[in-house]
């Protein structure tokens, strides 16, 4: 089995915002706080396109090279967690993601960080599986209940994938071949300019 | 009462010619054959074309160029916009994250770790070599005030700040790789924790300290010519018996004061912003994260340097030079190290006062 992984299909995206809709119910996040996210490139444009973001769960993720007090760590399928038990809310996961993923809630005193929080590709974290405390602190455990990350699941288009890399990539292939050139056929126009479909 | 009842009356009879009327709707509703046939099947009826596209995304209008260059600048950072209240969100691809991160954990961590055991190593060798420097005329007994109870105030201040916001800072970038194998994760993330409180705190007592030395000691700490000489003449550090002419603070001392001076105003204004986090809109142009990034890198460099730097002022202050820790401990120095280390000062002193140990005597006695 490969790593876990999500891929967003931006030709399918339709910027429905459910999937962050569906992680914020599904695991209880707070105000101020967006684990996903819909970004519109060149919205209301031609062209445009929205893809949709969350901790992409990177191999050699920058947030766990460069935490202080080593709170990161990686399962076995990939996912990368975090202990909000060890935060100490630096805010150097923040400043290193590419992505955006890790976010802070304010408390105290000068807008200081509490304990970061960020996707957990609906995997809990280091508490016992599917329990409460586990709940409180990170959400929803659906791969210890055998299921794959909810946004995923819901999205209408199924522009959002989610699960065995493997898996994901093997339908991403198929979609890109059944539409011909184009969509997933990256660097075409560059190639062969003013040849369209 | 009878316009309230009445009122109520009439409230009644159009809730009743509410219900009839929904009701009817509803059964019309039900009753309709053609919405009937709808709800037995969400699929299209058997006529119905369907796959009209053939295999192509519908609409065409986004198969028809590729969308390659999107992603390139995507890529670079083009900033889309979200639905989000927070807008800074609309950034895809931070590529900045992955600079500071090489920054953070190759030069700077790098570097910072050679300067300081370089400088530890130095000193080392320089208390093999030359020992400690002792005072060549032996000390004489009569004291001659030094520092005033302001200016060892406003030190230490600054110095007792200074070490926990070293420590503290020091634990964030080294702590992973000495302290978290010994002490464990746990112990280690909680004692992170109190050191990011505290850091967060003291700095406020730095600033304070640094503010007051600027005040107090400024006037003393231009150049002045012996200064050049000072310095051509390594401060008389390496020879024995070798005593350059230095005014209240030797070109050393001085160097030093306008590297804090200026670091600590580096470290003030990075660290403030670095404690409100969105609030300080500094470099301007640039993304809050980019800023933040600017600001812990430059505030981590202007830091190590100025550790790498206190480290040898606490050894020439402490273990490295006979009487020279009494400046700041008591205040009073012997009029002997004051006429080998600095000259020019202690002849100011002897002049406006007749007798040497007069400053002392001065201050009120206790009642005893």
């Amino acid at each position: 089995m490969a790593r876990m992984k999500f891929l967003v299909d931006a030709e399918r995206c339709i910027e429905c915002n459910a999937c962050v809709t569906a992680c914020k119910n599904e695991n209880e996040i707070p105000w101020g706080i967006n684990r996903r996210r819909v970004v519109t490139i060149n919205d209301g444009k031609p062209g445009e396109r929205s893809i949709s973001v969350a901790c992409m769960h990177c191999s050699d993720a920058p947030c766990m090279a460069v935490c202080p007090v080593d709170v990161f760590y990686e399962t076995d399928e990939g996912v990368v967690l975090h202990s909000k038990d060890l935060c100490i809310g630096c805010g150097y996961c923040f400043y290193a993601c590419p992505f955006g993923a890790p976010q802070f809630p304010q408390v105290g005193n000068f807008g200081s960080r509490g304990k970061m929080d960020k996707c957990t590709f609906c995997n809990g974290g280091p508490e016992t599986d599917k329990s409460d405390a586990e709940f409180k602190k990170y959400g929803r455990n659906r791969l210890a209940e055998g299921k794959l990350p909810l946004c995923a699941e819901m999205c209408s288009t199924k522009a959002l994938l989610a699960g065995d890399g493997d898996v994901v990539s093997d339908i991403y292939r198929e979609r890109v071949v059944s539409r011909g050139f184009g969509s997933g056929a990256w660097g075409w126009g560059r190639a062969y300019p003013g040849q369209g479909a | 009462m009878t316009a309230i009842s009445g009122c109520r009356r009439w409230v009644a009879q159009l809730a009743i010619l509410a219900l009839i009327a929904l009701g009817t709707t509803f059964a019309l509703e039900i009753f309709d054959p053609q919405n009937a046939q709808a709800q037995s099947s969400v699929r299209p009826p058997a006529n119905a074309t369907t796959n009209v596209t053939g295999g192509t995304v519908p609409g065409m209008s986004r198969s028809s160029e590729s969308a390659s260059e999107i992603w390139r600048a995507v890529r670079k950072g083009v900033k889309g916009t979200v639905s989000i209240p927070d807008k800074k969100a609309g950034i895809l691809v931070q590529s900045e994250g992955d600079s500071w991160r090489a920054i953070r954990n190759g030069p700077i961590t790098n570097w910072g770790a050679i300067g300081l055991a370089g400088m530890v190593s130095l000193l080392a060798l320089f208390y093999l070599v030359r020992g400690k420097i002792l005072v060549d005329h032996g000390m004489s007994g009569r004291t001659i005030t030094r520092f005033a109870d302001i200016e060892r105030m406003a030190h230490w201040l600054l110095a007792v700040s200074f070490i926990i916001l070293a420590l503290t800072g020091l634990n964030i970038i080294y702590g992973k790789y000495f302290l978290l194998p010994i002490l464990g994760k746990s112990a280690f993330a909680a004692i992170s924790a109190g050191g990011k409180w505290l850091h967060n705190y003291v700095a406020f007592a730095f600033m304070a300290g640094l503010v007051i030395i600027l005040v107090i000691w400024i006037k003393d700490n231009f150049p002045t010519k012996a200064d050049f000489i000072w310095l051509a003449k390594g401060g008389g550090m390496f020879t024995r018996g070798v005593h350059p002419p230095a005014n209240k603070f030797n070109a050393g001392q001085k160097i030093l004061f306008w590297l804090v001076i200026w670091g600590g105003l580096g470290l003030s204004l990075t660290g403030i912003a670095l404690l409100f986090p969105f609030q300080i809109d500094f470099p301007a142009g640039m993304e809050p994260v980019q800023q933040m990034q600017f600001a812990t890198v430059w505030h981590a460099i202007i830091a190590l340097v100025l550790t790498v730097v206190v480290i040898a002022h606490i050894y020439i202050g402490t273990m490295g030079m006979e009487g020279a820790f009494d400046a700041m401990g008591s205040g009073e120095v012997d009029e002997n190290w004051a006429k080998e280390h600095h000259s020019i000062w202690a002849k100011e002193v002897s002049k406006s006062k007749s007798k040497p140990r007069r400053g002392r005597k001065t201050r009120a006695a206790p009642a005893e």
